[in-house]
């Protein structure tokens, strides 16, 4: 389960096989149509109808009431970049999402191939321990951790959320680049070493480079997680010029809860970076998780 | 394939010195606060009131069992929401893992499509449904809805956070169980076709006994998760119409943010920790959860 690194077909899961292996049946199949489209379609609705609208708002003038943006205005955008702030959120929220990546994967690197490759006294206390602070509430969280960045002089300051935000990314993405590690033979590092490299540099020349699928599932993972997070930046930091964008989000919402263009446009920057992210890494994310988080 | 020990060119210290960040920051920023918040549930710790400070005892905890109808309304609500949340994602996410599942023109762009609004956090989801719930300008107009705010309704309220938390909650679900599925092996389902079970017995007898870890994992994580639930409900309801909506860790948030009141804020944390606590090791043991952990 969340810890399982034992070995396993791994992340190169049978990729498209449908179970049963049965042959592709044919489109016209009327009860393929019923068991497979019809909910298909109706679920997307649910999913992109929210986005849709939030567009039509964002692009459409104020007052307008047209189901789709026409004509087309971007003043909803100009109003929050400029004068709500959301240049200085976007930055911010970028650093913090940046270095808090740079830290979870780097990290979780060094964890994850421990696990994977060490059989080490105090590995399943390690392990188990990981598995724990998956059930620790980061809201339960919130005055420890506001007395620990007061006490390090971190409160409104952006490192506060990066290594709050490291520290809450680290224990999945161990997990899942445990199992990224898993899938790498290591006959392979094994060759290296028998040809005079150390184990450092077979890991640098054999291991890293196959490694890439993992390494953008967890910092993708830990980017998303950083970016989205709204309590520890709502709790840290209350100097403006330091807010994150879910941060300036809520005060959009309100403050401005009657100029819905601006909310909209709001969400559409706060929804672009890590929307498109996802669309690009979700594949690996689902072979990693089969690969190390859950025992199929 | 793991156990590479004793080569000679890796020093034995060589996997304590890769854990050793990790093991040095969760100890820092996860274990010293929570043995920090059992020490301050013991106080009186109100920054606003700074004079007043000192040893409580199980103050605290008597205010928050016998004198604090919002404690036990806020327990209530979240029991509710975890139970309905969890249920109606644990449904709706494996009917959309077993969809995506299959073999279809466009597989790959519609994952990407129905998992997106994992991705968005709670305060987005909250803008996007705001402008959805709207009594004027929102889409629900269109699908019949009364005039009246649906969030500033007490009959509605509920109704439209689930909806709005399923919105984002069902593609996680999804995607866990997605992990699991492509774990089952095919062989399984050509026999049992062979051995004439229809599309239902193939479900219940190899889907799902093969997706029961992912299942534990996925509902036992998203429970916590729901539990814990702060972004979305705070910016969607602020807890309200009259508290209707405040669960036990926005409570929490309210007593520490708020009125800055951490003696008290540590005692719900604590109580907290406990219902999870209890929830985790009931269901660890139901499941048998981590038996393979015994490294």
């Amino acid at each position: 389960m969340a810890t399982e690194v034992i070995p396993r077909q791994a992340a190169q899961a049978p990729p498209d096989t449908p179970p049963g292996g049965a042959p592709a049946r044919h489109v016209r199949d009327p009860g393929r149509v019923l068991r497979l489209y019809v909910p298909l379609g109706l679920y997307l609705a649910f999913t992109l109808i929210p986005f849709y609208w939030m567009i039509v708002f964002a692009l459409r003038p104020a007052g307008s009431t047209s189901p789709v943006p026409w004509p087309i205005t971007f003043d909803h955008f100009a109003t929050v970049w400029n004068d709500i702030g959301y240049a200085v959120f976007f930055k911010n929220s970028v650093i913090v999402g940046v270095l808090s990546l740079f830290f979870t994967t780097v990290i979780a690197l060094m964890g994850g191939y421990a696990l994977a490759r060490f059989r080490f006294r105090g590995r399943g206390l390690f392990m188990v321990v990981l598995l724990c602070t998956q059930f620790i509430p980061g809201a339960m969280m919130l005055i420890p951790l506001f007395s620990i960045f007061r006490e390090l002089g971190l409160i409104n300051s952006l490192w506060s959320l990066v290594v709050a935000d490291t520290v809450f990314n680290l224990p999945l993405s161990i997990i899942l680049m445990s199992g990224f590690v898993t899938a790498v033979p290591f006959q392979v590092e094994e060759a290296a070493m028998v040809d005079g490299c150390s184990r450092p540099r077979a890991f640098f020349a054999v291991v890293l480079p196959q490694l890439r699928p993992g390494l953008i599932a967890v910092g993708s993972f830990a980017f998303i997680h950083t970016w989205n997070n709204f309590l520890f930046a709502l709790m840290f930091i209350s100097r403006q010029a330091n807010f994150t964008i879910p941060v300036g989000l809520s005060y959009t919402i309100g403050e401005y809860s009657a100029d819905f263009g601006a909310l909209a446009a709001g969400g559409v920057v706060a929804a672009l970076p890590v929307v498109c992210v996802f669309a690009v890494i979700q594949r690996y994310l689902v072979h990693g998780i089969s690969a190390g988080a859950v025992k199929g | 394939m793991a156990g590479g020990t004793g080569r000679p060119r890796t020093p034995r210290w060589a996997p304590y010195l890769l854990i050793s960040p990790t093991v040095l920051l969760i100890a820092i920023f996860l274990v010293y606060p929570i043995g920090s918040v059992l020490y301050y549930s013991l106080q009186h710790y109100n920054l606003t009131r700074p004079w007043s400070d000192g040893f409580a005892g199980l103050d605290n905890f008597r205010r928050m069992l016998l004198e604090d109808p919002l404690f036990w309304s806020s327990l209530g609500f979240t029991a509710k929401w975890v139970v309905v949340e969890i249920a109606l994602q644990l449904v709706f996410g494996m009917a959309l893992a077993l969809i995506v599942n299959e073999t279809f023109i466009g597989r790959g762009l519609a994952r990407s499509l129905v998992f997106s609004p994992w991705a968005v956090s709670g305060v987005l989801t909250t803008g996007i449904w705001i402008l959805l719930y709207n009594p004027t300008t929102g889409i629900v107009r269109y699908l019949g809805a009364p005039e009246a705010a649906v969030l500033g309704n007490p009959d509605t309220v509920f109704g439209a956070i689930v909806v709005t938390e399923l919105w984002r909650g069902v593609p996680f679900f999804a995607i866990l169980l997605l992990a699991g599925l492509q774990g089952v092996p095919g062989e399984l389902y050509e026999a049992a076709a062979v051995d004439g079970a229809g599309r239902v017995r193939r479900f219940l007898h190899v889907t799902l006994p093969h997706l029961r870890d992912a299942i534990v994992l996925a509902t036992l994580l998203r429970a916590v998760w729901e539990f814990n639930n702060v972004d979305l409900i705070y910016t969607l309801t602020g807890g309200g119409p009259a508290q209707v909506t405040t669960t036990l860790p926005l409570y929490v948030a309210q007593r520490a943010i708020d009125a800055k009141d951490f003696g008290y804020g540590s005692a719900l944390t604590t109580a907290g920790f406990v219902i999870l606590l209890f929830f985790s090791l009931v269901y660890l043991r139901l499941s048998r959860f981590g038996a393979d952990h015994k490294a």
